[in-house]
């Protein structure tokens, strides 16, 4: 046997690079598997290079309104090879730097496909057999194939795109994130099901950059997670862009051509339509990677796709822990890191909470962006509160103003008894930044009256979370 | 400008105070830390330090004066560059005071302060404080008040619950709005923070209802329990609330395989061990005493004894003294020796006895009974050793009456028979020690600067730190242990 170590990670995504990096500042000799990259889906083929992409594309539009600000652009183009190596150059950088970190804590990175032949028990290390791997070469220093031993395993293995039988993506016409990330050529027309974060950055950014776009949700809602009242607003925008948007829809058949695709859609009234597109982005969500990793012959409980854990990290397994996309949603980076530290410091014993997952924010960065964290106007009043609501609107703050952003809205929800923020929902620009003062308001557990009493500066966009608070409370200034 | 001296706060509650003595003179040359004074409450004394640089210019409270108001201007420090001479209280006395002198910051609620020992050492105390546990803060909190004053004050103020309460702003709401004592209410967050899962679990729990505490204080203004120890009238739901009530039993299956192992229900007695023993552990800040003992004399003694003993009419000795009788009779001994070891918290004091009453653990199928022996200190071996026999034959057969097991001001715990040579022990509530006692064995010792086989018994006393101190610990185990070396003085 190779080598024993304290902690060995299964993954070096978002949740498991960021635990390696804790378990080795905690003093453990840790170790993470990964097949194909460092930083997983969410540096490599997600978050990052998305946001590189949709910055191109903001940029793009900025450049064809340049007239709105005085200036003059000459003639705006762009180069899809350009905005994709951008995009891919963004996702190198940051990998390398992950490598880097790994290294400067000393975490050793072994590459190939990892499966766990067996847990610790007594003085008895666990133990996982990894495999060469042909999706991708392995990063300099790496170690390869082999048994390893350790004594806590941590399951991130992330997750990847859900596939609707009959529509099984073909990186051809049928699209995932992966090919819709790297196109050889903008498509001048799309068809994207499924209208959750990943659907819609990717409507927003081939819309911006002039394809004909639909979308197709199956919910009464586009941006199911989201508020309803900022989902209808981000939806009036969206079609304003000329963005088609098809809610309470189903694609039930898809036919390929040579070089498009035929959707036949299902209304909610049961009248059919077809929608011809030259690609078709498949965009249902995601499921956990929990196959291949030995979880059920080691007698891991798992419902419904999802590892359970007792919100430290711990399965029913004792020595085997899971975080991130595989132990449940929300399937984000930032959750996942926040639960992978949770779990290798309970291992260390120190003194650990489960993550609230009511404080978890979101963001999405189309145009305009939306971010909200907490409960929504309808789950909070399902949930049996009494709220009381406030609303902003950019076209009531100055600095939207000088920015040429007049669209948008800041709304806050609060228990009425309590005073509590229940939730913070916004539409517009830059709210993505924004949004964190809210859930440190919340994380902090302040009421409307600390929000109240803190001074916001001017000229912000940052305001409008003042005033939607003092909406909420009949004391709102400038609407 | 002269620097004002105001009358310091020994504890956030202190109202006034007595100017006990002025250490300095009208005219002294004042350096930082020196002692300008002392204070007196009817609880402690305390010394009055500058922390400023000057000429003492004036006093104007004299010593010996009662009741003065914290807060007054009670001298004034000419700074340097000053004619002290010239220095004159300003028109309106000190009462108006901007500072105040000593802010002593009170412990978080809930926050385990480390035990006294340390910082004790140069505090004044005439008498504990009646803080559980001081706040280990306190003596360093040179408040920031005491620059205005040019004071600090070195009192140990305990965490008392008119101090602050880190709570959460939501925290504090849902309290005022529930009727809950934040001060009562075991922070979770972090450094002890009260948070609104704390609030919840004290509103679900029905704790913690500022109508009763406050009650309780009108009752005894003194009293003034400290934030970071439950208030003995309500020790079953503070602790419930205060206890991490460990993991769940779901949690608990979860680790192990199902078939893996059978679920024991929980009779009446380890119900209550589990409870007692765990608040003995949380509520009282335990510290251990370990003496060897050399037990050749008291062997001998006891073989002496023992043959001597007459016989009853069936022809059996009318008694048979074991080890530990005589254990239990020199820890009785021990406790009359030293008087203020004989004692147990009582919430806001401490009750002191005249005789010992020395508890001794009897181990039963399941559990364990502590019966107590009464006058330990009064009974004679043999009477010690056939009350005890007693004793053990009823509890092993759960006959022993409740007043037979309940109080003592200490307990003996024997696990030499097991081959245990040292343990420590859980103090059983109210009592403030047990003696741990391990196996009597021949061990070589260096005696006379040569090696010498001698048969020693190692013992431990847990001691709880709210009535004893490590020094009063001490005498006492060193009267236990003089008692078994010289086992002669317990015959007369």
């Amino acid at each position: 046997m190779a080598d024993t170590y304290d902690v060995l990670i299964i993954g070096a995504g978002p949740g498991g690079y960021v635990t390696a990096i804790r378990a080795a500042q905690l003093g453990f000799k840790t170790a993470v598997v990964d097949r194909e990259h460092l930083g997983g889906i969410c540096l490599n083929w997600g978050c990052i290079p998305t946001k590189a992409l949709l910055r191109s594309a903001e940029i793009y539009h900025y450049m064809q309104h340049a007239g709105d600000y005085g200036l003059s652009a000459g003639t705006v183009g762009f180069d899809t090879a350009a905005i994709v190596k951008r995009s891919r150059g963004v996702s190198g950088r940051l990998n390398g730097g992950v490598g880097m970190l790994l290294k400067k804590n000393k975490v050793d990175v072994i590459w190939g496909e990892a499966a766990v032949d067996s847990v610790a028990k007594g003085n008895q290390p666990g133990q996982v057999t990894v495999k060469e791997t042909k999706r991708a070469e392995a990063p300099k220093g790496a170690k390869g194939a082999g048994t390893y031993a350790a004594k806590h395993i941590i399951v991130a293995t992330g997750a990847r795109p859900r596939a609707i039988p009959g529509i099984e993506p073909d990186k051809k016409q049928i699209w995932t994130y992966y090919e819709a990330m790297v196109p050889e050529a903008m498509p001048k027309s799309l068809l994207v099901m499924g209208s959750g974060a990943i659907g819609i950055e990717f409507a927003s950014f081939y819309r911006t950059m002039g394809a004909e776009v639909t979308v197709v949700e199956l919910l009464p809602q586009i941006l199911p997670v989201e508020d309803a009242e900022i989902a209808g607003l981000a939806r009036k925008r969206f079609e304003k862009q000329g963005i088609k948007i098809l809610t309470g829809a189903k694609v039930t058949k898809v036919e390929k051509a040579a070089d498009s695709v035929t959707a036949t859609i299902e209304g909610q009234d049961g009248k059919s339509q077809t929608i011809t597109a030259e690609k078709l982005i498949s965009a249902v969500g995601v499921v956990g990677n929990i196959e291949g990793i030995g979880l059920e012959r080691l007698g891991v409980t798992i419902d419904r796709g999802i590892v359970v854990t007792d919100g430290l990290g711990r399965t029913n397994v004792p020595g085997l822990y899971a975080i991130g996309d595989v132990a449940g949603p929300p399937m984000l980076a930032h959750k996942a890191e926040h639960e992978g530290v949770i779990c290798i410091e309970t291992i260390k014993g120190l003194h650990t909470h489960p993550m609230d997952k009511g404080k978890i924010p979101g963001c999405t960065y189309c145009q305009p962006q939306i971010a909200s964290v907490g409960l929504t106007e309808a789950k909070a009043k399902e949930q049996g509160f009494a709220v009381k609501v406030g609303r902003f609107p950019f076209a009531g703050n100055g600095k939207a103003i000088a920015l040429g952003e007049p669209d948008g809205m800041v709304k806050t929800i609060f228990d009425a008894k309590t005073g509590q923020l229940l939730g913070a929902h916004m539409v517009g620009a830059e709210v993505t930044e924004l949004i964190q003062g809210y859930v440190v308001a919340m994380t902090l557990e302040t009421t409307e009256e600390e929000l109240m009493h803190t001074v916001f500066p001017h000229p912000t966009l940052s305001e409008m979370m003042h005033e939607s608070v003092l909406d909420a409370y009949g004391k709102v200034i400038h609407s | 400008m002269p620097i004002n001296v105001l009358m310091p706060a020994l504890s956030p509650t202190m109202e006034k105070g007595n100017l006990a003595k002025w250490l300095k003179k009208e005219g002294d040359a004042i350096k930082s830390g020196d002692v300008l004074a002392e204070i007196e409450t009817d609880k402690a004394t305390m010394e009055v330090e500058a922390i400023d640089e000057g000429v003492l210019a004036k006093i104007l409270v004299p010593e010996g004066t009662a009741d003065v108001p914290v807060n007054d201007l009670i001298a004034l420090i000419a700074a340097e560059g000053e004619d002290p001479g010239s220095v004159q209280a300003p028109a309106g006395g000190g009462a108006q005071a901007p500072a105040p002198a000593a802010q002593a910051e009170p412990a978080p609620a809930g926050q385990n302060t480390t035990p006294g020992g340390g910082h004790m050492s140069y505090e004044r105390v005439n008498e504990a404080p009646d803080g559980a546990t001081p706040a280990a803060k306190a003596s360093g909190a040179e408040a920031n008040g005491g620059k205005a004053s040019g004071v600090k004050a070195n009192g140990a103020a305990p965490a008392e619950s008119g101090g602050r309460v880190f709570a959460s702003p939501l925290a504090r709401r849902i309290a005022k709005q529930e009727g809950i004592d934040l001060s009562a209410v075991p922070g979770s967050g972090p450094h002890g923070r009260v948070i609104e899962r704390d609030v919840r679990a004290a509103v679900a729990g029905g704790t913690a209802k500022a109508g009763a505490k406050a009650d309780a204080k009108a009752g005894a203004p003194e009293a003034a329990a400290p934030a970071a120890a439950p208030a003995p009238s309500a020790p079953a739901p503070r602790a419930a609330a205060a206890a991490p009530a460990g993991l769940s039993l779901d949690q608990v299956r979860g680790f192990y395989q199902k078939g893996a192992y059978e679920e024991v229900p929980l009779d009446g007695m380890r119900r209550t061990i589990a409870k007692r023993l765990t608040e003995a552990m949380q509520v009282a800040p335990h510290f251990y005493l370990t003496v060897d003992c050399e037990i050749d004399a008291l062997m001998k003694l006891r073989e002496q004894l023992n043959g001597s003993a007459g016989k009853d009419k069936d022809g059996k000795p009318s008694f048979k003294l074991s080890v530990n009788d005589f254990i239990i009779k020199a820890m009785g001994l021990a406790l009359i020796r030293v008087p203020a070891a004989n004692a147990v918290w009582a919430e806001d004091r401490v009750l002191r006895f005249k005789h010992a009453e020395v508890g001794v653990a009897v181990a039963i199928d399941g559990g364990l009974f502590t019966p107590v022996i009464r006058r330990a200190d009064e009974k004679t071996l043999s009477t010690i050793s056939n009350e005890m026999k007693d004793f053990a034959g009823r509890a092993r057969a759960k006959k022993l009456k409740p007043e037979e097991y309940q109080g003592g001001v200490t307990s003996v715990s024997n696990l030499g028979m097991f081959g245990i040579k040292h343990f420590t022990a859980v103090i059983n509530p109210p009592q403030s020690t047990i003696l741990a006692v391990g196996a009597g064995e021949k061990r070589v010792v260096v005696k006379e600067n040569a090696p010498a086989v001698v048969q020693m018994m190692t013992a431990t006393l847990s001691c709880d730190h709210r009535v004893l101190d490590g020094a009063l610990g001490a005498e006492l185990i060193a009267a236990f242990k003089s008692l078994i070396e010289n086992p002669m003085g317990m015959l007369v």
